[in-house]
């Protein structure tokens, strides 16, 4: 079987009918995958939940909500409840002044101005120097870097080196202040948060229908 | 202030070769000579631009209202292949001296990961248009100035003696790796901007 | 089948993508900080190279020649995207951790250039089986670069630790380590293809 000579007729045909092709064939995996990606992303962002806060049996993510910050952006905070209290906040924050640019970090506090644990999201900080964030700040075998425990309400969290709390990663103090400022900006919005809530818990159950829509206006 | 901060990073500290490790192939293969460094780092430079532009319409203008996100690929892909032939047929009218010149490398480009790196990165960073031009002009004198100073010392390695297992490519990767290390010295300079 | 075997071999030494043909270096080098990376990124794209190659294979005659390279680059790209999906929903950390570069399985010269050089002029089992042999020397070159680069750089090989991680020297897992890693790797390679 010989090749098709290439005629316009037969050039335009080829490629149309192969673009065709593809572009079911694509739109079929599309459906497919659509469902198993949304649930992966929403699984990931459950069990970064679930990490950083005390036992909760509500949907946080469900429940989220926009609160604004000190420097003009907003930060999503995830209310964690058992039944009809409020046991804890996890705030979804970042910080563009990490070595590398931007961390991401998810960051639980109970209802007692503790940080309860954090788990970093997403970071392009150096292997092995920058990226020890994971767990330095969480180790709880040196008491000296930890910052699970520590109760921002007597003051914001810094490195030793600029006169504060906790001993920064060795060789990454850049990367040590830009999470310490992450924290601080999800607590001065866990503060917030925390205020309106009890606000909240005054209003009638209408409130909570509305909160499930995902927007808590103020 | 925050264009000369994207400016540095994509020049020095995020180097497209030395740190971002696109680009490679064109590279290795295109930088024996200055004069043809030189070539292929303008060529890239236009092309580079260009698609940016293009694609980043077609993302914001077509695929994102019409859900086709999955799409992104393929149409990138094809857009920076169209553009490219394109490219190559004005170039032959307009400036035949300058198709001459970069004749062979453009067919190369569409192949060039940089090129659809570029395009893919500048939506995953959020970037407005113009953020985005900004990056991919600075990518390119980035890409240009990596391949030129790889060939100048290429020029100078093609002269001495080299053992036969570690001739060619093998001194150039490792050569490569040493320069990859004195760019890590630009790291945090952006910081000053800040 | 002698044949056939042959041709998967071809892909594994003779004409090894990485170390003989020295094509598709970017993933090469970005993709392999460690060895679990490195095999994941190989095993994605002769996934790629096996469906392209078959599907242009059988497509061949139905392809104008003025129009292969946009025809093969429409079929290699819909493959790529397919992958892009699936490794999205199912093993959505890895392929966080390829990032960029599985989309840019498309412009791997690889991809193309088997499609150009050997599934546009063979049979579909041949081509097939092309993709697989070429597919397998590069996931075992991207393994074994992976895994040398953890090994020296982190003291681990997929993440089992063989020695301290403090005596390992972090430069490997970075660019310039994988530079010169690779160039080592190619440079022994040249001297046992000698022998």
């Amino acid at each position: 079987m010989a090749k098709l000579k290439s005629t316009f007729k037969n050039m335009f045909l080829s490629l149309f009918i192969i673009s065709l092709v593809v572009a079911v064939l694509l739109a079929q995996v599309n459906k497919m995958t659509a469902k198993p990606i949304a649930a992966a992303k929403a699984l990931k962002l459950e069990n970064a939940i679930k990490e950083v806060v005390p036992e909760f049996d509500n949907n946080p993510v469900e429940e989220a909500y926009k609160m604004p910050t000190a420097n003009g952006d907003s930060l999503l905070v995830y209310p964690a409840k058992k039944g009809d209290e409020v046991v804890g906040f996890a705030v979804n924050t970042n910080s563009n002044n990490g070595f590398s640019g931007n961390i991401q970090i998810m960051v639980g506090f109970d209802m007692e101005d503790k940080v309860v644990n954090y788990s970093v999201l997403s970071h392009a900080e150096t292997p092995g120097l920058g990226s020890k964030m994971n767990d330095w700040f969480r180790d709880t075998t040196k008491p000296n870097q930890v910052v699970i425990g520590r109760n921002l309400s007597e003051g914001n969290l810094s490195v030793s080196k600029d006169g504060g709390q906790i001993d920064a990663i060795t060789a990454s103090t850049i990367t040590s202040r830009a999470f310490l400022e992450a924290i601080n900006k999800a607590y001065a919005v866990y503060k917030a948060s925390d205020a309106d809530s009890s606000a909240t818990k005054q209003n009638n159950t209408d409130e909570k229908q509305e909160e499930e829509g995902g927007e808590n206006n103020e | 202030m925050e264009y000369i901060g994207i400016i540095i990073v994509a020049i020095f500290v995020n180097n497209i070769v030395y740190s971002q490790f696109l680009g490679i192939c064109p590279f290795l293969g295109v930088s024996k000579k200055i004069d043809t460094a030189i070539g292929m780092g303008l060529a890239v430079t236009f092309v580079l631009t260009i698609s940016t532009i293009v694609t980043f319409l077609l993302q914001k203008g077509v695929l994102d209202p019409a859900g086709l996100g999955y799409l992104q690929t393929i149409s990138f892909i094809l857009v920076i292949a169209a553009l490219v032939q394109m490219v190559e047929i004005i170039l032959k009218k307009v400036s035949p001296s300058l198709y001459q010149a970069l004749g062979v490398f453009l067919p190369l480009i569409t192949t060039n990961c940089a090129i659809l790196g570029v395009a893919i990165l500048v939506i995953q960073k959020d970037y407005n248009l113009l953020e985005s031009v900004v990056f991919a002009i600075a990518t390119s004198i980035g890409f240009a100035l990596a391949l030129i100073i790889f060939s100048g010392i290429r020029e100078q390695l093609s002269l001495t003696k080299v053992p036969k297992a570690m001739q060619g490519i093998p001194i150039a990767l490792v050569t490569a790796g040493i320069i990859a290390m004195a760019f890590m010295g630009f790291s945090g300079i952006d910081q000053v901007f800040k | 089948m002698n044949n056939n075997l042959k041709v998967i071999v071809n892909g594994l030494i003779k004409e090894n993508p990485t170390f003989v043909l020295l094509l598709g270096m970017c993933p090469t080098l970005a993709t392999t900080s460690s060895a679990i990376n490195g095999m994941s990124m190989g095993l994605a794209t002769m996934f790629v190279l096996i469906c392209s190659n078959a599907a242009i294979s059988a497509l061949k005659n139905l392809i104008p020649d003025m129009v292969r390279i946009p025809a093969f680059i429409v079929v290699i790209a819909a493959f790529v995207t397919i992958v892009e999906m699936v490794m999205n929903a199912y093993v959505p950390a890895l392929a966080a951790s390829l990032g960029i570069f599985i989309p840019l399985i498309v412009v791997n010269c690889i991809v193309l250039g088997r499609a150009e050089a050997f599934a546009s002029k063979n049979n579909i089992l041949a081509s097939s089986l092309d993709g697989l042999g070429i597919g397998l020397g590069f996931t075992l070159a991207l393994t074994l670069l992976g895994a040398v680069r953890e090994l020296l750089g982190t003291g681990k090989i997929f993440s089992i630790s063989v020695y301290p991680e403090n005596f390992g020297s972090l430069i490997f897992v970075l660019a310039p380590g994988a530079f010169i890693v690779l160039g080592y790797m190619i440079a022994t390679f040249n001297k046992l293809q000698k022998k």
